[in-house]
Order: C-alpha cells, then sequence, then structure tokens
C-alpha cells in the first residue's frame, strides 16, 4: 500500500508546482516606440540611424546581416526550435518616455516594473551598494552609480553611449572575441543589437562594487538583441551580474545576445547570470527562446575568467558561455545550475578552449529536469598540442525529478599532448529514496526534503555567486521546484 | 569526390557477376544497399562522430574486390600460431572473405552450426531469411557498402539449450598479391538459454599490401542467453578495418564484447546494441595499444529499450608516437525504462608529446528511476607511482611498462575465459615491451619466443 502511496502524492505535488506562477509575469503598461516588424537592410539601417552611430559601426551590421543571410538556423542542438518566422519580429523597441526627458525622470511605470522586479534604481541600490545598468526591450534605461565609478576610471554605461562617448575602446574590442561570422545567432545579434552593457576596468583598478545589468522583455512581439562587452584591463577585477525577466504571454519571443569579455594580464572577471525569462506555461505554450553567445577570451597570463549561472527560465535554452584560455596560466571556470519544468528544454554548457600553457579550468554543472522537460550539458575541453601541462576537471550532474523529463550529457575532450590532464564524470540518478525517507522520519515534508536535497545538490554553484544573487537564485530554485517531487 | 563512387561503378558493371555467385538471399537486399549508397556519402573528418576519423579518405584508395571469388592461398597453419596454451578451441579460418573451417573443429562442435551462408542459406533459410541484415543498419554507408557487395558469410547458430563446450575461434587471414579490401559478413543467433563464446582474430600475411576490411557483424542473443564475443585486431601498419557490430539482446541475455587493438593501421568500431528484453546485461569492454601511426576509433551506442538492465563499458586507450585514439559512447535509456543501470568508462594514457585523443562519452536518459553514469580522463603515468618504483631499483622503463599493465588490467580481467586471460596479460606484456608490433604476420614470432 506504502508503495502505492507514495506516486501519488508525488503527482499532486508536481501538480501543483505545475501550477506554480511565474512570478514576473506582469507586463508594464508604459508607451513604447517600435519600429515595424521584418528584417532587411533599411531595418538595419534605421537601427542604426535610431541609435545616431558611426559610419563603421553601421558598416559592421551590415556585414553581419549579408553574412546572416547565408546562415542557416543550427539543428544540433537537443532543443526543439520551431522555424522562427523573423520578419514578424520587430528588432527596435524604446520606452518612449525616454526620449524626451532623459535619465533623470523615469516614467514612474517602469520605475513600478523595477521595484517589482526588485530592481529598485534609487535609494535601495545605494543601500545594496550595486551598480545597476537596467535594459528594457531594446535600450538602456538607467546606469546608476556612474560617476562614483568614473573617479575610478571604471566605464560603465550602455553601449550606444559607449559607442559615442568611448568609440576607440568599443571599436577595438567589439566582435573580437564572438566575430560575426561565430554562428547564425551571433550573426543576427550582430546586425541588429539594439542595446547593452559595456564595462571597461582600467589597469590596475579593482571595482569597489559589483556591477549588474537587468534585462526585461516587456513589448510583445519583439526580439531583444542585446550586446554585452567587458573588457578588464592588466591587474583588474569585476564582478558582473545578470539578471532577466519578461512578462508572460502566449506567443513566444525570441532573445538572442552576445556577451564579450576581454581579461588582459593577471586580469579577473566574475559574470554572474540568473536567467529567469518566462518559461511558458505548464502546457508549454509561450516563453522565451533564448538563444545566446556568451565567450570571454583570457588574453593576457594569469587571467581568469568565472562564469556563474543559474538557468530557471526560458522555453528553450542554448547557451555555451565559453573560455579561450590563450594566455600562459590562465584560468577558465564554468559553475552552472540549470533546472527545467514542465515543457522547458535547455541545452546549455561550456567550452573551454586551452591554447596557453599551463592553463586551468574546472567545470561544475548540475542539472534538474522536471515535468516533461528536457536538459542537456554539451561541453568541450580542448587541448592544443602547444598548450603543455594543462588541466581541466569535469563534473556534470543530473538528477531526474519525473519520469517523464529527460537528462543528457553530450561532452567532447580533445587531448593534444601528453602533458596535460583532463577528467570527465557525469552522473545520472533521481533523488534517493532513502534520502526523502530519513528526512520524513525527522518529521520533514517530502516537499521539503525534496527543497533540501535540492538546494544541497546545487550548493557547491551557488557558493560561487555573489551574495545578493545568491539569495535570489536560492529562492528561484525554490519557487521553480516547489514540491516539484514526491 | 565521393570514394563510394568506384564501389559503386564495380557493383553496376559486376553486378550479374556478384549475384550469380552469392546465394540469393543476400541478393535481396542488395538493391536497397544500391539506393541508399546513391545518396550517401561517406562522413569526412570533423564530422559528427566523425570528429577523428576520414572515412572519405580510408576508402578513396583503389582497392581491389574480390568480384570473382578467386581462391588465395592461405597458410591454414598459420591459424594454429593463435593457438591458445591451455584452451581447445574450434578453429575456423577466413582467408580474406572466403571460409574454411579445419579438420578438428567439425568433429568437436556438437549441435553448435558454423557454416558459410552458402550452406546456412540450404539448411537454415528460414533462420537466415528472418535475421540477415535485420539489424545492421544501412544508413551508415560503410553497412550499405558491405552489403553490396558481399558475396558470402559466416553464419554461426546455436540452438535452444545448448552451452558450446569449447569456444569457437575465428582466425582471419588476410593474404593478396595486390591491395584489397574485403567485405566480411557474420550472422550469430544464440537461442534461449544457449551459450557460446567466441574469439575472432585478425592478421594479415603479406604485410607489403595494403588491406581494408569492411565487415559487419550481427548478433541476436535470445531469452536467457550468454554471448562472449572477443575480438582481437594484430594486422600490420598498412591493414585497416571498419568494424560494425549490432546486438539485439533479449530477456536476461548476457552479452560481452571485447575489442583488443594491438596492431593496425586505421580502425573504426562501431558498437551498436539494442537491449530490448529485462534483466539484459551487457558489457562492452576495449583496449587499445596504439605507436606509430596507428588510429584506433571506437564508437559505441547502447540503448536500453527495457526496464531493469544493466550494461558497462569501459575502454582504455595508451597512445605513443603519433597515434591517434578516439573513443565516442552514447548510452541512451529510454522513456518508461526504470532501475536501468549503466556504466561507461574511457580512460586514456597519452604517452607521447603529437599522441592524440579524443573522447566524447555521452549520457542520454529520459527515465527518471535510473543509475546512470559515465566517466573519462586523459591523462599520464603517475609521476609518484614511478619515483616510488625507481626508488626500489625498478628502471624507469621497467617502470612505465609496469604501471602501463597495470593500467589496461582491468580490461583483460573482463574477458570470462581464465585461459585467454592468460594469454593476453602476456600479448600485452610482449606489445608493451616492443618485440610483438616487429613480427610480421601474426603471434608467429611470439610463439617462438615462447
Amino acid at each position: 500500500m506504502k508503495e502505492n502511496e507514495k506516486p501519488e502524492k508525488g503527482n499532486q505535488i508536481i501538480e501543483e508546482a505545475a501550477q506554480a506562477e511565474y512570478k514576473y509575469g506582469f507586463v508594464t503598461d508604459i508607451e513604447t516606440e517600435v519600429i515595424p516588424k521584418g528584417l532587411d537592410e533599411d531595418v538595419v539601417r534605421r537601427i542604426s540611424a535610431l541609435k545616431g552611430e558611426p559610419e563603421w559601426l553601421l558598416e559592421f551590421r551590415l556585414k553581419a546581416y549579408r553574412h546572416w543571410l547565408t546562415l542557416k538556423a543550427p539543428t544540433w542542438g537537443h532543443v526543439h526550435v520551431p522555424e522562427i518566422d523573423y520578419q514578424a519580429i520587430s528588432y527596435y523597441a524604446a520606452p518612449r518616455q525616454l526620449k524626451k526627458g532623459g535619465v533623470e525622470d523615469i516614467d514612474p511605470e517602469l520605475k513600478k516594473t523595477f521595484d517589482k522586479l526588485g530592481i529598485p534604481l534609487e535609494e535601495q541600490l545605494r543601500l545594496s551598494g550595486m551598480a545597476v545598468d537596467a535594459v528594457m526591450d531594446s535600450v538602456s534605461v538607467k546606469t546608476t552609480y556612474r560617476e562614483r565609478l568614473a573617479e575610478l576610471g571604471v566605464i560603465f554605461c550602455s553601449i550606444s553611449e559607449a559607442v559615442k562617448d568611448y568609440p576607440d575602446l568599443v571599436r577595438k574590442y567589439l566582435g573580437k572575441v564572438v566575430p560575426y561570422t561565430d554562428n547564425f545567432y551571433a550573426a543576427l545579434n550582430s546586425a541588429v543589437f539594439s542595446d547593452g552593457s559595456f564595462v571597461y576596468i582600467p589597469k590596475g583598478v579593482r571595482c569597489p562594487m559589483e556591477l549588474s545589468t537587468y534585462f526585461r522583455i516587456n513589448a510583445a512581439q519583439t526580439g531583444q538583441f542585446e550586446r554585452t562587452l567587458i573588457v578588464a584591463d592588466d591587474d583588474a577585477y569585476v564582478s558582473y551580474l545578470e539578471g532577466c525577466t519578461a512578462p508572460m504571454r502566449d506567443e513566444n519571443q525570441l532573445h538572442a545576445a552576445i556577451v564579450e569579455i576581454i581579461v588582459e594580464d593577471r586580469a579577473e572577471v566574475k559574470y554572474s547570470t540568473v536567467q529567469n525569462w518566462y518559461p511558458g506555461d505548464k502546457d508549454g505554450k509561450g516563453g522565451i527562446y533564448n538563444l545566446v553567445t556568451k565567450r570571454g577570451l583570457c588574453r593576457g597570463d594569469h587571467s581568469k575568467l568565472s562564469w556563474t549561472q543559474v538557468e530557471t527560465g526560458s522555453a528553450i535554452t542554448w547557451k555555451y558561455p565559453s573560455c579561450v584560455l590563450k594566455g600562459d596560466h590562465s584560468v577558465g571556470e564554468f559553475y552552472s545550475v540549470a533546472l527545467t519544468n514542465n515543457w522547458q528544454e535547455a541545452d546549455t554548457g561550456t567550452k573551454m578552449i586551452h591554447l596557453g600553457k599551463n592553463s586551468t579550468s574546472t567545470i561544475v554543472s548540475k542539472g534538474i529536469s522536471a515535468g516533461h522537460s528536457q536538459n542537456s550539458y554539451r561541453g568541450m575541453v580542448k587541448i592544443a598540442p602547444k598548450a603543455t601541462g594543462c588541466r581541466n576537471f569535469t563534473q556534470c550532474d543530473s538528477l531526474l525529478l519525473s519520469d517523464t523529463s529527460g537528462a543528457h550529457t553530450f561532452p567532447v575532450i580533445e587531448v593534444g599532448n601528453d602533458t596535460s590532464v583532463v577528467e570527465h564524470e557525469a552522473t545520472t540518478s533521481k533523488i534517493n529514496e532513502d534520502q526523502i525517507f530519513y528526512c520524513n522520519q525527522r518529521g520533514i515534508s517530502t516537499e521539503d526534503a525534496v527543497g533540501l536535497i535540492v538546494n544541497g545538490y546545487a550548493k557547491e554553484v551557488m557558493a560561487k555567486l555573489p551574495m545578493e544573487f545568491a539569495v535570489e537564485a536560492q529562492k528561484l530554485l525554490s519557487i521553480s521546484l516547489e514540491g516539484s517531487v514526491g | 569526390m565521393n570514394a563510394l563512387q568506384q564501389y559503386i561503378d564495380l557493383y553496376d558493371a559486376s553486378r550479374e557477376f556478384i549475384e550469380q555467385q552469392s546465394p540469393a538471399l543476400l541478393n535481396t537486399l542488395r538493391r536497397e544497399a544500391r539506393e541508399r549508397l546513391a545518396s550517401a556519402r561517406l562522413p569526412r573528418k570533423g564530422s559528427e562522430d566523425y570528429e577523428a576519423s576520414d572515412l572519405e579518405a580510408v576508402f578513396a584508395h583503389d582497392y581491389g574486390v574480390n568480384v570473382n571469388r578467386l581462391p588465395f592461398d592461405a597458410d591454414p597453419s598459420e591459424a594454429f600460431h593463435c593457438d591458445v596454451p591451455n584452451m581447445s578451441t574450434c578453429l575456423y579460418y577466413t582467408s580474406n572473405d572466403a571460409f574454411h573451417s579445419s579438420a578438428t573443429a567439425e568433429r568437436n562442435i556438437g549441435k553448435v552450426v558454423v557454416e558459410p551462408f552458402s550452406m546456412a542459406a540450404v539448411d537454415y533459410p528460414e533462420l537466415m531469411a528472418s535475421y540477415y541484415g535485420k539489424l545492421a543498419n544501412m544508413d551508415d554507408p560503410t553497412v550499405a557498402l558491405n552489403t553490396l557487395l558481399v558475396q558470402d558469410g559466416l553464419f554461426i547458430y546455436v540452438p535452444d539449450g545448448v552451452i558450446a563446450e569449447r569456444p569457437v575461434q575465428l582466425v582471419n587471414i588476410f593474404n593478396a598479391a595486390l591491395d584489397m579490401m574485403v567485405h566480411r559478413r557474420i550472422l550469430i543467433i544464440v537461442g534461449k538459454n544457449a551459450a557460446i563464446k567466441l574469439l575472432a582474430c585478425d592478421h594479415t600475411q603479406s604485410p607489403d599490401y595494403q588491406y581494408l576490411n569492411n565487415q559487419v557483424i550481427e548478433i541476436v542473443a535470445m531469452q536467457g542467453s550468454t554471448v562472449d564475443y572477443y575480438d582481437m585486431e594484430e594486422s600490420t601498419p598498412k591493414t585497416n578495418r571498419v568494424s560494425s557490430i549490432y546486438v539485439d539482446q533479449h530477456e536476461g541475455s548476457n552479452v560481452l564484447i571485447d575489442g583488443i587493438t594491438l596492431t593496425n593501421g586505421f580502425t573504426r568500431n562501431n558498437y551498436h546494441v539494442e537491449v530490448n528484453g529485462e534483466h539484459a546485461e551487457t558489457h562492452l569492454l576495449g583496449m587499445t595499444i596504439a605507436s606509430g601511426e596507428q588510429h584506433v576509433d571506437s564508437h559505441t551506442f547502447i540503448s536500453h529499450n527495457a526496464p531493469r538492465c544493466h550494461s558497462n563499458e569501459m575502454f582504455k586507450y595508451v597512445l605513443n608516437d603519433n597515434a591517434v585514439g578516439a573513443f565516442a559512447g552514447k548510452i541512451l535509456v529510454q522513456p518508461n525504462c526504470p532501475r536501468v543501470e549503466a556504466y561507461q568508462g574511457n580512460r586514456n594514457l597519452c604517452s607521447a608529446p603529437t599522441a592524440k585523443m579524443y573522447t566524447k562519452p555521452q549520457l542520454e536518459i529520459y527515465t527518471d528511476d535510473v543509475m546512470c553514469s559515465h566517466g573519462s580522463a586523459v591523462g599520464q603515468l603517475d609521476e609518484e607511482a614511478l619515483f616510488y618504483m625507481r626508488t626500489r631499483g625498478i628502471g624507469l622503463e621497467e617502470a612505465r611498462r609496469l604501471l602501463m599493465q597495470a593500467f589496461v588490467a582491468d580490461v583483460i580481467d573482463g574477458v570470462r575465459l581464465d585461459a585467454l586471460k592468460d594469454r593476453l596479460h602476456y600479448l600485452v606484456e610482449k606489445r608493451f615491451a616492443g618485440t610483438l608490433s616487429s613480427c610480421a604476420g601474426c603471434l608467429a614470432a611470439c610463439r617462438s619466443n615462447d
């Protein structure tokens, strides 16, 4: 009898979890300026003109657009991206108020939006001591703490402002790590990217606060194509946080972003993401297609780049934050928790390309699949023949919370010399019933026990997140998971 | 360029001739094979599942194909050099793609049937018709090519309840006076609660010529049966091989496949196992010791289509000089297959700066109540262990050899025949000592060293 009871309870809890609401699914009722749907060279020119860009950037966009026309969408991922009609998307949407008043009189509705998101742009931020750049739809809405950062020489602004104020820097680095020829979505982004953040940390500066960007898709039937560029010069350090949400809508929306990071000698960049785009409803309707290219180049010796991501949102995630370890003794890290529920599909992982001698990398990936979701880790560790003395350790574990979900691991390892050591380990299993029973015995409900176990399972990654984010990420995990198992 | 074209042209030109000389059953699939090949291309290096191997280049060479079924002289006594001490086997040998049995074999085989397709088509037409070409997947152009050009094959049938007393040993000998490509085909049907152990070894008698063995092996393991298939490649640097083994496992069956490569040119081994019955057990083992320009690429796929199955994989590579090793393994657990346990391991030693290893262990799981894991590592011998041994008076080379032997020992220990295990330990020791690779032909030289 007992055995029969368990699954029943499990089902009930799963149902509850399935009905758990997406907390960030509101729409902000503010006027937005949206350019008509469709994509052609004129649209690319128009975006560029709207943003008042210099000639070289328009050229870059057009080259990317022409290259994009020659490409086909990749199909190798373990995700089912339906054919996207690129002519049915609007490629630029901006809150209209901004144009009139500038950043000082932000639309009160917009302010409320960010308050709801827990991203108060004003006082609360000062208390938490974090500098924030908020990007709504296509436009950067406000950047806080800019002046204080400027005293140290740190540049933290929207990429459109950076193009105007620091054209040489942007031109020097834009497209150097992720060229527009990289892949289908990177080419699309390079052609139509609207905004994003630009960070430059000068030589020897340790950025005193965490920099943060909050991305929000608000307008309907638009795509978001932001572009982030982070440059850490010699001996610099920065910790950068990225968060994202979107309203609940029945139709799918496209998010194709690029993040480029350049790390010079002895510099360190820590990039943390809590991705919580709208994942679609319990029947898999709606949700964001999150098709993102993120890559960092550890160009200098002893440089270090660390990616930490908590992925709970998006209907489809296709994302591989990677490190090109070019400098000798450079270090790459990738810590990831990816949780999928209902009909979500995630194909995420990393690439560690070891080109420099004695470079090391660590990959820890924890996948959690519930409902009917599919969760894949896809990774590559490549040691070039001349990259002697390299070391990599990879661990990717998958936890299955329902018998209709799937967990998959697709790593590739290429070792080209005899002094490097590469290790890869992966396990797939469900939560041990003994562990749950043990908790039950001690008066902990099955739901709480699952929460405990999952949080313990993901702890290794959570510990790498900055404090403010770790709290949010933990909350997110429990919301998304609420009793997904019995 | 399309390397397949030359073989398609050959088939088109001598179709009647090929069909006349083959059992009628083999001709039934040729048409489909021909259609598949019309639009097929051999995978190039870097394409999916062929990250390290360029099949197009391997097949591009102008090989002769023995369409006329001309007999080539092979010295059957050579086969006896492969004798495993303390083990008596029923010995068969293949000269290129023609099968022969030795005088002693038939007397001792009992109820186990081992005969060429030409005879089996007469003796067991129903079995042949039900199983020939049913497992092998012609989406793979090499399998389609084999199906297109194969003229004979070996049929092994163990009737229900029969336990083969002695292992069946199959010695494959290459011997030709020109560069040659052969299409070997083996169909193994092991009935309910039956058991058989098979040893196959590949040798080349005339090392000056280039060979390509494009072989397809289909194994059907019925309910409760046990099948051991040990496959040893000990040929020459000019002998290439593309081998595809397809296995269909029924309830409670137990299949062990152990592939050992000591000397070869280019080798691609495909293992495709469909586990279709509960409580079935699958063991895939592989060991490669490669030096010079050797290239060994193993590709495994185990699909668990039933609950409560168990699979275990372990592949080990020791690479030296310019050798290239590749391993790709996928474990698939289909939906509604709880209590599956699947383990996969791949361990590799790169002991030269120019040796290269590619590895791609994969899990694809659609059921939650499973225990699956894979592990993969590429590295070197432990410096501390080497130092420890040297402090105890063991020379560096000797210490390295001992550690390498220990490294591959667990693959050999998976062998379920004690005499063969001992023999393999001995051969591996020889291989590491470098004496084996230098001898032409096969184990003849090492036998003289006994």
